[in-house]
């Protein structure tokens, strides 16, 4: 049985291309956007991309985090992989807090007209909240306990392989399980559910608000969480690796990208509603570039690729039990999904409709980062958790 | 509908039921249903009961329901009875978007279910025979149909040889029928138990 992955010589090359390119393209962006106007993309390219990246990366802490609060056992045959995907958190936060560092107090790009309030009214009111140095803290305290829950679930996980368990030891196992994952609930649900978007995104656009912004955020980033696992698990299986997952878990997963796509579109819809039933200048405006403006295009783009395409592929029970339909779809989704954060941060920065050649680069090269940072987590351990309680669950599953 | 002989073989262990439907199968004999007290995963597949097309009529009544409200509602603001909403337009979409969702959901949870019933043979006042009173509490029940090749001693042998606990013929009606179980008694004219 292949249980330990070793890293092909050709994930590498992509990865270090991949990488290659987005730092090609961050050398040439810092030359095509020297001027006050163009730093300002500069800038919007890397901070959509890198909070995009962070939070997928993170739906696989919250994957964990949910099948093992539900006391799910049929994740576990791959549950390595969205281990190792979560231990891309570390590396992606400490990216993201040094492009907030340059935003906030390099004063780099346009993006956060907060930053100076005086003389605005709205910004005045809501400078107890959006102000440097809570941004900064939240932003800090945030990406902090997220590395730290995400290394913490992922070392316990780690540690089950050298243990010699009894029953009693199993059900303590479960048990400590539970507790981390409920820290992590909570801790997730009162950052990427509530606060950390509003702070990251919703505030490039700082005159607007809007509740829902946060949930919609999240339903976003965890589709496209469940279709990276999805990937890297289609990945494993062609290469030989993972022989407990069949199609009886893609079919899960399969689901779960089906029914989070919807998810995402009642959010994306339920935001949309209320502000067109209102009709409120100062909630419009946000809608205005983008559904009658130049992003007019994108954003039923957006609602084609993200809502439509995986509720028509998904429905039929056949195709989420064909690794290469779900793989395309994951791939689209998470296309989507990428799109749909550009449409979010560049209306507010960038302005105009322009080809995103810089950010599709950029993002090239995060993808390549993430490619590299799992490949090398995936070989530091074997790919079944063989002591996990749970293990014959996952292997006899059927759904 | 036909009155058909069967017989019938009781099994009270889940382990001992697969390997026998997978050798009646293999031996030939007609398998009209297994009754369960409870749903056991791969049944259906060890059966060899082909996919259900529930869902595709599912999808069919859900857009049935799409567009039965966005006409209906389309008609009533555009030609029927315009009226002004808050200056909103006369085909206000987001607007009808909870109101078509709704009625999509409606139409196919509705038709699925009565659909399902159909191919289930339940209705109210519809009554089916049954084979077993402990097929709902806690006997799976196997239920195989005779034909002219296969009699009912061989049958009987083969049942007992993979394991069913108690084993008789009956000769009922298959389909259902709408009336009472009590006056429908003749067509339980042969019962006999067998003693495996």
């Amino acid at each position: 049985m292949k249980d330990q992955f070793v890293v092909p010589a050709r994930l590498k090359t992509t990865s270090f291309v991949l990488l290659g390119i987005g730092l090609l393209t961050l050398l040439i962006g810092l030359f095509a956007f020297s001027d006050e106007h163009g730093s300002t993309r500069f800038w919007a390219g890397i901070l959509q991309n890198s909070t995009f990246f962070l939070m997928v990366a993170l739906a696989s802490t919250f994957f964990i985090c949910v099948t093992t609060l539900a006391q799910g056992g049929w994740q576990i045959a791959f549950r390595r992989v969205p281990e190792a995907i979560s231990m891309a958190v570390p590396v992606l936060g400490g990216i993201l807090l040094v492009v907030l560092a340059f935003l906030i107090f390099g004063n780099k790009g346009h993006i956060y007209h907060w930053l100076h309030p005086h003389g605005d009214r709205i910004l005045e009111g809501k400078s107890p909240f959006l102000n440097a140095g809570f941004v900064s803290i939240a932003s800090v305290i945030t990406i902090g306990l997220w590395a730290f829950l995400s290394i913490k679930l992922r070392n316990m996980s780690l540690a089950e392989d050298k243990m010699q368990l009894d029953h009693e030891g199993r059900k303590s196992l479960i048990w400590k399980g539970t507790v981390w994952c409920g820290i992590f609930a909570v801790v997730y649900a009162l950052s990427m559910g509530s606060t950390t978007p509003w702070l990251w995104l919703m505030s490039i656009d700082a005159h607007w608000f809007s509740t829902m912004y946060s949930w919609y955020t999240f339903a976003s980033t965890w589709v496209s969480g469940l279709s990276l696992i999805a990937l890297f698990v289609i990945y494993l299986k062609s290469k030989g690796y993972l022989p407990m997952v069949n199609e009886e878990h893609m079919h899960d997963l399969g689901k779960f990208m089906f029914a989070f796509s919807i998810f995402w579109a009642y959010l994306w819809f339920s935001q949309y509603m209320l502000i067109w039933y209102a009709n409120m200048p100062e909630e419009t405006i946000y809608f205005q570039p983008r559904v009658w403006g130049e992003f007019r295009s994108v954003f039923f783009l957006n609602l084609i690729i993200n809502f439509i395409a995986p509720l028509l592929i998904f429905m039929k029970r056949a195709t989420k039990r064909n690794n290469t339909i779900v793989a395309f779809t994951a791939g689209l989704i998470i296309f989507g999904h990428w799109l749909d954060f550009w449409q979010m941060v560049a209306p507010g920065t960038v302005k105009h409709l322009v080809f995103p050649w810089y950010e599709l680069g950029v993002g090239l090269g995060f993808l390549g980062l993430t490619i590299y940072l799992v490949a090398m987590q995936l070989a530091k351990a074997p790919l079944t958790p063989k002591n996990h309680p749970y293990l014959k669950e996952s292997i006899i599953h059927h759904t | 509908m036909a009155v058909k002989k069967f017989v019938v073989g009781n099994f009270d262990d889940e382990a001992v039921l697969f390997p026998a439907v997978k050798k009646v199968r293999a031996a030939g004999y007609k398998i009209h249903d297994v009754y369960t007290p409870f749903p056991v995963h791969g049944l259906d597949h060890a059966l060899g009961l082909r996919e259900t097309s529930l869902h595709t009529a599912g999808f069919i009544y859900g857009i049935t329901g799409t567009t039965t409200a966005l006409s209906f509602m389309s008609w009533i603001f555009t030609t029927d009875w315009p009226l002004n909403i808050g200056g909103k337009p006369h085909f206000p979409l987001p607007a009808f978007i909870p109101i078509t969702f709704e009625l999509t959901v409606l139409f196919s949870a509705v038709g699925m279910v009565m659909t399902f019933m159909y191919l289930c043979q339940m209705a109210p006042f519809v009554k089916k025979h049954i084979f077993h009173p402990r097929q709902t509490d806690d006997q799976f029940v196997m239920v195989i149909e005779l034909t002219e090749k296969t009699p009912a001693a061989d049958v009987k042998a083969f049942l007992d040889s993979v394991g069913a606990k108690e084993i008789n013929e009956q000769t009922v009606e298959a389909g259902w029928w709408i009336g009472r179980f009590d006056r429908e008694d003749k067509l339980f004219s042969k019962q006999v138990a067998v003693n495996a």
